[in-house]
Formats: structure tokens, C-alpha cells, sequence
């Protein structure tokens, strides 16, 4: 016996060595990820018009970022994801429309703490189910919390919501203006902040436990890993995300209604999601793009009849392109070096 | 009567009449989701177009209202057919995702293209004489349309009910239903089988929503607006099962109506707070199959 | 020599080209084209591009460019985008159109940061136009139609008693306010307010109204958003038997819109509404605006109070146009411009007025009824002259902000 685990040791040693490595190499940042920031600050200087459109296309990323971290890491599929960027959303818009919270920044945290706090308790909850189950209970419970603020629109505002919001400004020297120049630069840096703090979760060892769960939970529950906890965990991270991402949208609209918990909202950012690619942090900048482009040309296009484009887009998307984007040029750039004599 | 019974009177009927429309569209949902673990989100789109394809029978060629009922749920059962190969077929072993953006995709373009046609003001039927109006049931009238929608939902649970239990093929869904790769060793065309499931149900998802105009109006986002009460419906009363989404409609019909009836301000809350009281106890709803 | 020529030659080209640019009027229009509400952006629209067409000759020199946007969904984000680029890229002088009350709501900080005129032609919640001192309306607020309908229903059409059930969303409320306020003003007593389900999808009234007709009131006042609830309410209305009950029902005109009436069948006749518009309305404004419409847009298309109010929030700009000598870059003259224009349209008499740069107009009492040649038909019982926003006059809640 003792001969057996003086064998066994020194490759246990080694595996261990070459997991870390593997995790730490994980970590280091090569240069294509400078990529879309870059491309997001030439956009301010190449298209000063559009910050608006820029600003909510930002706002929408990092909702979509939020959601790949249960969706596409640890493999929860919900409908209801809109409540956790409502409520973040609303708890800014209360909160400067009733306590005269203004100060943007401190807002925020406020945002991300509750919106947290509602997926911890309902993450408890509810994730002990999967599949259709729990597809339908997250979306009854996003709608139940709508109808429950509707109730009270004397206080919420209902579906005309709470106008004529202001704000501090950002760190007590910047204004907003007309362009949303300091917006778009305001959430940009939050987003640059929130998705370091995604990449790092996502390679880390609780990212890698939570591709074992997605991939097989049953081998997870066997080799003793704290499942339940494990997705609770990461179901109030990105509650809080999504809420930083609502009430971004509050701060920078100014306003806010009731439609922030819409099922379009939950469904909407899935779409986006998976048209880039789940599961690989950079699906959702792709998959927001592009989606969110091809709307707004679309539509001006041919106010009508964009639905009908984004609709035969998904389905060639799912038929020829089912791991998203981000997989069409995973494939191709294994095309190409394969092609390397 | 006494008022609290004709109150439990109307409820009970409204709720009756609103669960036939509910199970009527969402029982095609139920068995093919059961039966080969296939999300469809565009089933709405299919109850839409049967819709879209009775007003035109009835406004445009001027057939009744029932024969142009029956030929569109023929109709669009047809035309799935072509889907479920064409398309639905490709994605058996796609994962839940996949499938839900293909169909999710399809049913825009559905929705775009109803919009082309039809245009985005909502559409209504004109009803025979003997659907308008109410009718006399010796204790107290009710309205003769909703009548007619219980009517139909009873001879449809009756015809499915045997077509189920009764018959071979009845057999053969419950048993791919029950385990597909054992029916499938026992010489089941499970393929065959998936197909005229599908087609059945696209029909009947058709035929709902022609019954629906009268009740809720027709307009392109039909397709999604509904999709939730159905995917609800389907979810509470387990995949697969016909008892259970007839169940489903039964319950969560006669709630939401008594709901609306006695406690107006909380609006739709009843219905997704059985959902979940349901679901939270029996995950897999009424009758379904625990995974 | 030459070259002088030519640069005397190219000078004045350039001249003609600043001058011609500057004869043309940049308007942002911003309405629903797309999804649920489409239809209501088209009603409005129409009416613009007919006017637009029927009355250019009328401003020349000078020309409108109407760049047209999507209103997008009633949540306001969309169309505080669109609105918002329209002002900082396309440089528009006003922008017009908004359907939902949460585009104008949401919009009214830009508006007035931007100094950029907006021009309502139809979002009803009361207290939008005390949001900017850019904002004006040519539509309605919900208390126009409401208010009156308070008294007239008491006075007039004998409710002592009313229940009112309305769609669960802010214009129902204002809504069912406003006409409780009236109605209660004028001695009447409200037995019931019921709200019925959320505005995107149309519910199965039954429950609804069979609580009403449990209740036994004189008449039951109904707010539901135009178009397929309409339809709806009527059906069930219709279904329940409640006009044999002895109930009447009554409402504003969003009732029985123009385009639907037709669809309604019988349930509908009795019915008397209180609205700005209706397709038969007795004026020749009107008949002419009906006649152009349906040779423009076919037999079977109708205009309706949208439509009649997007009409004349054209006439308004294009006055304005007429009165500034085509410069409008300066827009505190343009909403200047705009307080105390009165014209006669196919509404009747419409002003704006000054204090409030809200829209005052005549308020119809109309009841449905079937014409000789089979058509559903409008015809108008009695008329309330001028009526202004009674929410502002009597400055409730946010009204008095």
C-alpha cells in the first residue's frame, strides 16, 4: 500500500502543477482582449452622434454579461433575469424620487446590494429545480413583482414611472449633457470594472466548478462539490450586475417605468447572448453588437419590418451557427491553423 | 338564485370557457414537448396563423364559421408538417437553448409576416346568428359564443381522450412519451410518431386560436403575448400529459376568472402565484414525469 | 474677368443653396411604426403625410423634411434615443408625433436642455405639458373627455349610479379620475372601480363585467386603450346582455374608435360616448379632411381622433412656419408662436392655450346608432364648447407642479 502512494504522489504533483499553471496562464490578459475597449473608445471619437444608442448598447452588454454568468457558466436557464435589472433600476429611481438619493456612484452599490440580495433569497429558492420548471418559476416571479409595483403605482409610478430624475453629477464635477459624452464614458469604466471582476470569477477555481456543474451536475454532486451553494453564489453575483446595468439605465435615462421587467427584456438579452456565444465572456459583447446594430439599422431602415430580418437571423444563426459568433470564429480560426502545412 | 351562487355560477362557467381555449392550444404544446423534449416557442405563431387564416376564409371567401374552423387547423397542421421536417427535425439533439432561439426566431418571422399581410389592427370574425346573443339554460342564460367554446372543448377532450387511451397510436405516444429509446427498441416509429403528434397539435393550436378571436381579438403579436399562458399551462399540468394540462387549464382558468372576479387589483397575480405554489410543490406539475 | 465670373456665379449658387437649405424645415417625427401599437402610428402618420401633400404649396418657399423615427415600445427608452439623436445628429427644429405618454415623459429634460420644440399630437396623461415650457399639445389630455362625460352622464343621460373598470395602467386612472370627479361634482354616486388587467394583452372581460352587472348600476363608464380592447369590451359587453340589464355604458371616445366601429355589430348601439372627434362629425373641415382621407387611403380606411389630432398639429406647425418666415431656429419663438393658435378643424374649434400650452377644445356627447344605409354610425347629442384640461384648472397632484 505505501509503495502504491509513494507511485501515485509524485503525478499527483504534477497534475496539480499543471492545473495551476492552466489556471494562471487563464488569467494573464493577452492582447485581443485590449480589443473591444478599444474599439468602444474609437467609437466615442468616431461616432459622437450616437453616444445615446452607444450609452444603451453598453447598458445592455453588461446585462448580457450578467446573464452569461448563469447562463452560459453555470448552465441556468431563466426567463425572469429582468427582475434583478428592475429592481436595480427601480432602487435608483425610488431611491432620487423619494429619499433624494441622488449621488450616482454610491447609487449604485445601493443597486447592486439589493438587486443582490433579491437573488440570494429567490436563488435559495428556486434553484433547486431545473428545466421548465424553473424556467417558469423565474418568469413568474419577475412578472409577480411587476404586478406587485403596479399595485402600489401611487408609489411606483405604474407604467408611466418615476419622470424628471436628477443627478448629482459624477463625482461632483461631471454633468450630463445633451450627447451623453459623460454618460457613455461613466458607464463604460463601471462595465470595464464589472467585467474584470467577471473574468476573474469565471477563471478562477469556482469558475471552473461551475462549467463541471453545467457540463455534468451529477459528477459534481458525487465528487462532493456544494452544488446548491455554488449556483446561489453565482446567481447573486449576477443579480447584482444586472442590477449595476439597471441602475445605470435609470441614471442615465433620467426615468424609468414599470417595462424594465418585461419578459421582452429577459428573452431580448438571452437572444443577444446567444447569438454571440455562451460561456466564453466575450459572446456577450458580440452578440449585443450585433444585435443591437441590426436593430437600429433595421428599423430605420424599414421601421416595419425588422422583425421579420432579427427572426430569420436567429434561425440561420441556430442552423449554422449554433455556438454564436464567437464560435463561427473559434471554428474558423481552427480552419485556418489547421491549414498550416 | 341566491347571489352567491349565481356569482359561483359565472365564475365557474367564464373560467370553464377561458380553460377549453387554454387547453384546446396548449395540449399540442404539451405532448410534443413530452414526447421528444422539444421546446417550441412557436407554437403561438402556429395558433396565430390558424387564426389569421380563419378571418381570411370568413372575411375574404365568406365561409362559416365552423367549416372555416376545421380548415384551418387542417391547413396549418399541414403546413407544420413541412416545418417539423424542414426544420424541427434538424434540431432533435440540439440543445433547450438552441431550440428556443430557432423558434423563438421563427415565430418573429411569423409575426413580421402576419404584419405584412394583415396589417397590425386586430381583426375580428363575423359569428353566425346562433353564437350571438345568449342562451337559455332554464336557471339562468350565459353567452351563447362561450357556450359554444365548453361545447367544443368537451368533444375534443372526449376525441383525444379516446385517440389516447383507446387506440394503438394512443399507445404508441404514451409509451414513446414514457420511455423513447424502449419504445423505440420495440419497433415504435418514434420519427413517424413525432411528426403526426406535431401535426395534430399544430392543428389544434390552430383551431384555438381561431376559437380566440371572438374571446381575446387577433393581431400579429398574438404569437408571443399568449405563448406565456400556454408555456404555463403546459409547465403546471406536466409534459406530456393530457389529463394534466387539461387539469392545468381547468385550475389555472377558473382562477385567474375568479380572480379577476373578486379581487380586480391584484390583476394577473393569481395565475403565476398558483404557477409557482404548483410548481414549488410538484416540480414536474400535475402529471408529469420527474427528470 | 473669367474667374470673377465665375466666383460671382459660384457665390450666388451657394447663396441660392444656403437659401434653399434654410427654406426647408427639419421635423422629427417620432411614432410607434412597429409591433402592437403600429396601427395607432399609422393613424397619425397619415394624417400627416396628407397634410403634408394637401397644403406645401401653401408654405412655399419654404418646404417641410420629415425625418420619421420608431417610437419604439411604451417604455420611453427608444424613443428618448431616437428623439434625442433626431435633435443632436439630424438637427430637427421640433420634433412631433409621441402616441405613449412615457416618450413625452421621458423626453421632457431633453427637450428642454436642448431647447427643441415638442409638439404633441397625441400622449394624454394630464401633467406632461407642465414638464417643459418646450412641451405643446394639439392632442388631449385624458381629463378632456372625462370630466364632461362626469356631468353630462348625471345630468343629461340620468346615472345616478356608475361603476367604472378600466385598464391597469396611468391614462385608466386619470381616466376613471377625472370622470369620478365630475360625475361625483355633479351628485352622482361611483359604486365600483374595477381595474382590468395590464394594457399589453387584451383580457377576457367576462369576469369584469359580470361583476358589474351583479352590482345593478345605472351605467358603467369604461377606459380602455383604443384598438383591440375595444373591440373586446364590446363583444363581452355585448355577450353578457347588459344593455337588457338595464345598464348603459358610457366612456370616452376611445370606446368606439372610428376604425373599428364597423366591427362591432349591434352590442354597440346605444352606447354614447364623449370625444373631440368622430368620423361623422358635422363640420366642413371635417368632411373635406374625410374626403381627402378616403381618396388618399381607399374607401375602407377611416381617420380618427388621432388622426384628426395629427392633422391639425400640422396646420399648427405649418402656421408657425407661415408666421416665422421659416426661420423656427430659435424655439422659445416657436412655442410663442404656437399659444393662442385657433383654428377650425375637423375637431371644430381648437386652441392652444397660453398659459398652459395645452390643447382647448369642444367636447362632444355622441351616441352610436345604425344609419339608414346599415353603418354604424356617431351622432352628436350635445356639445361642451372650449373645454380645457380641468386637471390643471383644478390643479390635482402632479397637475398643480
Amino acid at each position: 500500500m505505501a509503495a502504491n502512494s509513494d507511485a501515485i504522489g509524485p503525478h499527483r504533483a504534477a497534475a496539480r502543477e499543471r492545473a495551476a499553471q492552466y489556471l494562471l496562464r487563464r488569467h494573464r490578459f493577452t492582447w485581443a482582449e485590449a480589443l473591444p475597449w478599444v474599439i468602444a473608445l474609437a467609437c466615442f471619437f468616431l461616432f459622437p452622434g450616437r453616444m445615446v444608442f452607444g450609452n444603451q448598447l453598453l447598458i445592455w452588454l453588461m446585462f448580457a454579461v450578467s446573464l452569461d454568468l448563469i447562463l452560459g457558466y453555470a448552465g441556468i436557464v431563466t426567463l425572469g433575469h429582468a427582475a434583478f435589472f428592475g429592481i436595480g433600476a427601480y432602487a435608483v429611481g425610488l431611491g432620487a424620487a423619494k429619499l433624494g438619493w441622488t449621488e450616482p456612484i454610491s447609487g449604485l452599490f445601493a443597486a447592486a446590494l439589493l438587486a443582490a440580495l433579491v437573488g440570494f433569497i429567490s436563488g435559495w429558492f428556486l434553484l433547486r429545480y431545473r428545466g421548465l420548471t424553473l424556467l417558469m418559476l423565474t418568469l413568474a416571479t419577475a412578472i409577480m413583482l411587476q404586478e406587485a409595483l403596479n399595485l402600489r403605482s401611487d408609489f411606483s409610478g405604474g407604467y408611466d414611472g418615476l419622470p424628471g430624475l436628477t443627478f448629482k453629477p459624477l463625482l461632483g464635477l461631471f454633468d450630463y449633457d445633451l450627447y451623453g459624452h459623460v454618460n457613455y464614458i461613466y458607464v463604460l469604466i463601471v462595465l470595464a470594472i464589472v467585467f474584470n471582476l467577471v473574468r476573474r470569477i469565471v477563471y478562477s477555481p469556482f469558475g471552473q466548478a461551475l462549467t463541471g456543474i453545467r457540463e455534468n451536475v451529477r459528477r459534481m454532486h458525487a465528487i462532493g462539490s456544494p452544488v446548491h451553494r455554488r449556483l446561489v453564489t453565482v446567481y447573486t453575483i449576477a443579480a447584482g450586475i444586472a442590477g449595476v446595468a439597471g441602475a445605470l439605465f435609470t441614471q442615465t435615462n433620467a426615468y424609468v417605468t414599470l417595462s424594465v421587467f418585461d419578459f421582452d427584456n429577459s428573452a431580448k438579452v438571452m437572444i443577444m447572448l446567444i447569438l454571440g456565444g455562451t460561456g466564453r465572456l466575450y459572446g456577450a459583447f458580440i452578440g449585443t453588437v450585433v444585435y443591437m446594430v441590426l436593430e437600429d439599422y433595421f428599423s430605420k431602415l424599414s421601421p416595419t419590418f425588422w422583425q421579420f430580418g432579427i427572426g430569420l437571423l436567429l434561425v440561420v444563426a441556430v442552423l449554422f451557427a449554433p455556438r454564436g459568433v464567437l464560435g463561427l470564429i473559434e471554428d474558423a480560426g481552427r480552419f485556418l491553423s489547421r491549414r498550416k502545412p | 338564485m341566491p347571489q352567491f351562487a349565481n356569482i359561483a355560477v359565472s365564475i365557474l362557467f367564464d373560467g370553464l370557457a377561458y380553460a377549453m381555449f387554454l387547453f384546446i392550444v396548449s395540449v399540442g404544446l404539451s405532448v410534443t414537448m413530452g414526447l421528444m423534449g422539444f421546446v417550441n416557442l412557436a407554437h403561438g405563431a402556429f395558433a396565430m396563423a390558424g387564426g389569421y387564416v380563419v378571418v381570411s376564409l370568413t372575411r375574404n371567401l365568406g365561409l362559416g364559421l365552423i367549416p372555416s374552423l376545421i380548415i384551418s387547423a387542417i391547413v396549418v397542421g399541414a403546413v407544420s408538417v413541412f416545418f417539423e421536417r424542414g426544420l424541427y427535425r434538424r434540431l432533435y439533439k440540439a440543445t433547450d437553448l438552441e431550440q428556443v432561439m430557432m423558434t423563438i426566431g421563427l415565430a418573429f418571422m411569423a409575426i413580421a409576416t402576419a404584419t405584412y399581410f394583415y396589417g397590425p389592427i386586430p381583426k375580428s370574425v363575423p359569428l353566425p346568428q346562433w353564437l350571438q346573443g345568449d342562451v337559455n339554460l332554464g336557471f339562468r342564460t350565459f353567452p351563447s359564443y362561450r357556450a359554444f367554446l365548453i361545447a367544443v372543448g368537451a368533444v375534443l377532450i372526449a376525441v383525444l381522450w379516446y385517440g389516447f387511451e383507446r387506440t394503438n397510436i394512443g399507445a404508441k405516444i404514451r409509451a414513446a412519451v414514457d420511455n423513447r429509446r424502449m419504445a423505440e427498441s420495440v419497433g415504435i416509429n418514434v420519427d413517424l410518431l413525432f411528426t403526426l403528434t406535431f401535426a395534430v397539435g399544430s392543428g389544434l393550436a390552430a383551431l384555438g386560436g381561431g376559437l380566440a378571436i371572438q374571446l381575446l381579438g387577433l393581431s400579429p403579436s398574438f404569437a408571443v403575448i399568449y405563448l406565456v399562458l400556454f408555456l404555463i399551462v403546459v409547465a403546471v399540468g406536466g409534459l406530456g400529459s393530457l389529463k394534466g394540462t387539461l387539469l392545468a387549464a381547468l385550475v389555472l382558468g377558473i382562477f385567474d376568472t375568479a380572480g379577476k372576479y373578486l379581487f380586480a387589483d391584484a390583476g394577473g397575480f393569481f395565475i403565476y402565484a398558483v404557477t409557482v405554489a404548483v410548481l414549488l410543490v410538484k416540480p414536474a406539475g400535475f402529471y408529469g414525469r420527474e427528470q | 474677368m473669367k474667374l470673377l465670373r465665375w466666383l460671382g456665379l459660384a457665390a450666388l449658387a451657394a447663396a441660392v443653396g444656403t437659401a434653399a437649405q434654410a427654406q426647408t424645415v427639419k421635423i422629427g417625427v417620432v411614432l410607434p411604426f412597429s409591433g402592437a401599437n403600429a396601427d395607432l402610428g399609422h393613424q397619425i402618420d397619415k394624417a400627416f403625410d396628407l397634410y403634408v401633400k394637401l397644403h406645401e404649396k401653401d408654405i412655399a418657399p419654404y418646404k417641410v423634411d420629415l425625418i420619421k423615427r420608431d417610437e419604439g415600445p411604451p417604455t420611453g427608452a427608444v424613443a428618448k434615443t431616437v428623439t434625442t439623436e433626431l435633435i443632436t445628429n439630424d438637427k430637427v427644429s421640433l420634433v412631433t408625433g409621441f402616441v405613449f405618454s412615457p416618450s413625452a415623459i421621458a423626453l421632457a429634460p431633453v427637450v428642454t436642455q436642448a431647447k427643441t420644440p415638442m409638439i404633441i399630437a397625441n400622449a394624454g396623461t394630464a401633467w406632461i405639458t407642465n414638464l417643459s415650457p418646450y412641451i405643446v399639445r394639439l392632442s388631449f389630455s385624458m381629463w378632456h373627455p372625462a370630466y364632461p362625460m362626469g356631468a353630462y352622464a348625471h345630468d343629461k343621460i340620468g346615472c345616478k349610479t356608475v361603476a367604472m373598470a378600466y385598464t391597469d395602467f396611468p391614462p385608466g386612472k386619470d381616466s376613471t379620475e377625472a370622470f369620478k370627479t365630475g360625475f361625483e361634482k355633479a351628485g352622482g354616486k361611483i359604486v365600483d372601480s374595477i381595474p382590468m388587467g395590464s394594457p399589453v394583452q387584451v383580457p377576457d372581460f367576462t369576469p369584469f363585467f359580470q361583476k358589474i352587472k351583479d352590482e345593478h348600476p345605472d351605467c358603467m363608464y369604461v377606459f380602455i386603450p383604443s384598438g383591440a380592447h375595444a373591440v373586446g369590451v364590446m363583444k363581452a359587453y355585448g355577450e353578457l346582455g347588459m344593455r337588457k340589464a338595464g345598464i348603459k355604458l358610457i366612456g370616452p371616445m376611445d370606446l368606439v374608435p372610428d376604425n373599428k366601429l364597423q366591427d362591432m355589430g349591434d352590442a354597440a348601439i346605444g352606447t354614447i360616448v364623449m370625444g373631440h372627434y368622430a368620423r361623422d362629425l358635422d363640420n366642413p373641415q371635417n368632411k373635406a379632411f374625410v374626403a381627402e382621407w378616403h381618396k388618399a387611403y381607399g374607401a375602407d380606411s377611416y381617420p380618427d381622433f388621432m388622426s384628426a389630432a395629427g392633422w391639425d398639429t400640422m396646420h399648427a406647425i405649418f402656421d408657425t412656419i407661415k408666421k416665422l418666415k421659416g426661420n423656427l431656429s430659435d424655439g422659445m419663438k416657436v412655442v410663442d408662436a404656437m399659444k393662442g393658435w385657433s383654428t377650425n378643424g375637423p375637431r371644430g374649434h381648437v386652441m392652444i392655450d397660453p398659459a398652459t400650452r395645452d390643447i382647448v377644445e369642444d367636447e362632444h356627447a355622441m351616441e352610436i346608432y345604425r344609419e339608414k344605409n346599415g353603418k354604424l354610425g356617431e351622432k352628436v347629442l350635445g356639445t361642451t364648447k372650449a373645454v380645457k384640461d380641468e386637471c390643471k384648472v383644478l390643479k390635482l397632484g402632479r397637475c398643480g407642479t
